[in-house]
């Protein structure tokens, strides 16, 4: 199949694409990786009548970390560059596990995070974590720049909370109070399969206690789910068994699958709880190790 | 040097707005003017007739279109041919010189790493840009790396021993 047609436009600056944009008036699409924009326009489920490549607009591709450890991710930043960061692996376990668990290897080459959460597909792995990491999405638009939190960022099944004219030139995790910690667990059938269930947790911790956690869920709805009650029950504790069987069962009971081809409504809801374990478990022992 | 100047589709119609692309292709530049929604691997396939590269599912899902795109794996049927403008794209036929098999092919042959040969040519450059990447690596390095890249006839067990035997051979010309 090929898309239908559609106007093409390669900006080489921020301000071109936006002025294309606020043209397009609500019928252009950014295109970065493409991984799931053009397969979609391929089967025509999306035929935008222009397309704005952001992919010649120089100084994109960044992942950098700030003194105080915020992190931020340019929109050309793909997956892989994050899959080989050791800043990431040093200084973000939750994205550290994630990245390599996005699609296949050689999607991961093209795929963008910032284009994954702008995608607001509620089988995607990056609204899940950046949602249990507190993230933020800057997004720039003929008015300037406006800071939208991960959280309130994804309207809904493939909508964000963008206007026709604004573009997500990065996205931010801010820098951590405590020592960050935690994970992402995704179960899926076979490489590049969409989750069954996905699960990310992150935490930071100080003298023994929890004092921000953030538990996001992939594919047990109809958008990602912030299970903001489950990270709640974390706070101001120390982990214990207990505590952390009750946050599991909390996220399990903010899940709301549905019973499909990859697995039962209450499986999936299973799944969610042991991943909650298994992570947190993990953040134990690391706390241990560390002391 | 040569350099094509083809008109890749379609349908002939005149008012059809086209862009011309420059591609550096298996080490040689060739044009064509093509329609924004025309895909790489179809620029590739029909415009260049370099019918190595096979497109199999539709879905960016199963890597028979895996191409090198300024030397890391793409798959080419997820890209629009005019991203490729002024890119370097190696696809299975930049593989083999004139006279002799890369050692990759060889070792696709020697291992029998293949049965009905679709994936083959995708799984081949996405083992060229590991080895390229990493000389040596273990057999779980090359299964992960392979991940992105579907077979359905071989059990995956063969194509693992084909990248294998390639590194030893790579790693002893180098060598020598």
């Amino acid at each position: 199949m090929y898309p239908t047609r559609f106007n093409y436009e390669s900006p080489k600056s921020i301000a071109e694409a936006i002025a294309l944009l606020h043209q397009g008036g609500g019928e252009a699409k950014i295109l970065a990786g493409g991984q799931s924009l053009v397969p979609m326009m391929r089967l025509r489920f999306a035929a935008p009548e222009m397309i704005v490549d952001i992919n010649n607009i120089p100084g994109l591709d960044y992942l950098t970390v700030d003194a105080d450890g915020t992190i931020h991710i340019g929109a050309l930043c793909r997956h892989s560059d994050l899959e080989k960061s050791s800043l990431l692996m040093a200084h973000q376990p939750t994205m550290a596990a994630a990245a390599p668990v996005i699609a296949d290897p050689i999607v991961r080459n093209r795929g963008t995070l910032v284009g994954s959460l702008c995608h607001a597909d509620p089988q995607g792995d990056w609204s899940s974590v950046m949602m249990a990491l507190g993230g933020i999405v800057v997004a720039q638009g003929p008015n300037g720049r406006r800071s939208i939190p991960a959280a309130d960022f994804v309207k809904g099944p493939f909508q964000n909370m963008l206007a026709f004219d604004e573009i997500a030139i990065e996205a931010i995790v801010p820098a951590p109070k405590g020592i960050p910690n935690g994970g992402y667990l995704k179960l899926e059938r076979r490489v590049g399969d969409f989750a069954t269930a996905g699960v990310a947790v992150a935490v930071e911790s100080s003298q023994g206690l929890i004092i921000r956690a953030g538990i996001g869920l992939t594919g047990v709805g109809g958008s990602t789910i912030n299970a903001t009650a489950a990270a709640q029950s974390l706070v101001g504790a120390p982990l214990t068994a207990g505590s952390i069987a009750h946050a599991a069962d909390l996220a399990a009971q903010a899940a709301q699958p549905r019973s499909d081809h990859r697995g039962s409504a209450s499986y999936k809801r299973q799944i969610v709880k042991t991943f909650v374990v298994r992570i947190l478990s993990g953040v134990v022992e690391s706390i241990e190790r560390a002391a | 040097m040569t350099s094509l100047n083809e008109e890749v589709f379609p349908d002939q119609a005149s008012n059809v707005p086209v862009r011309k692309v420059t591609i550096r292709i298996n080490g040689e530049n060739r044009s064509a003017n093509v329609e924004p929604r025309l895909l790489l691997a179809h620029l590739i396939r029909q415009g260049f007739n370099l019918t190595g590269t096979h497109t199999g599912c539709d879905t960016s899902n199963c890597g028979a279109c895996t191409v090198l795109f300024d030397g890391q794996p793409i798959k080419s049927c997820a890209m629009l041919a005019v991203q490729a403008d002024g890119h370097d794209v190696m696809t299975v036929e930049g593989l083999a010189t004139a006279s002799e098999l890369h050692p990759i092919q060889e070792g696709f042959k020697d291992e029998h790493g293949l049965q009905c040969g679709f994936c083959t040519p995708g799984m081949m450059l996405t083992a060229k840009a590991l080895l390229d990447e990493n000389p040596d690596p273990t057999e779980d390095e090359i299964r992960w790396a392979l991940s992105g890249n579907l077979c359905r006839c071989t059990g995956y067990q063969n194509i693992v021993k084909s990248v294998m035997w390639a590194a030893r051979k790579i790693n002893n010309q180098a060598a020598n």
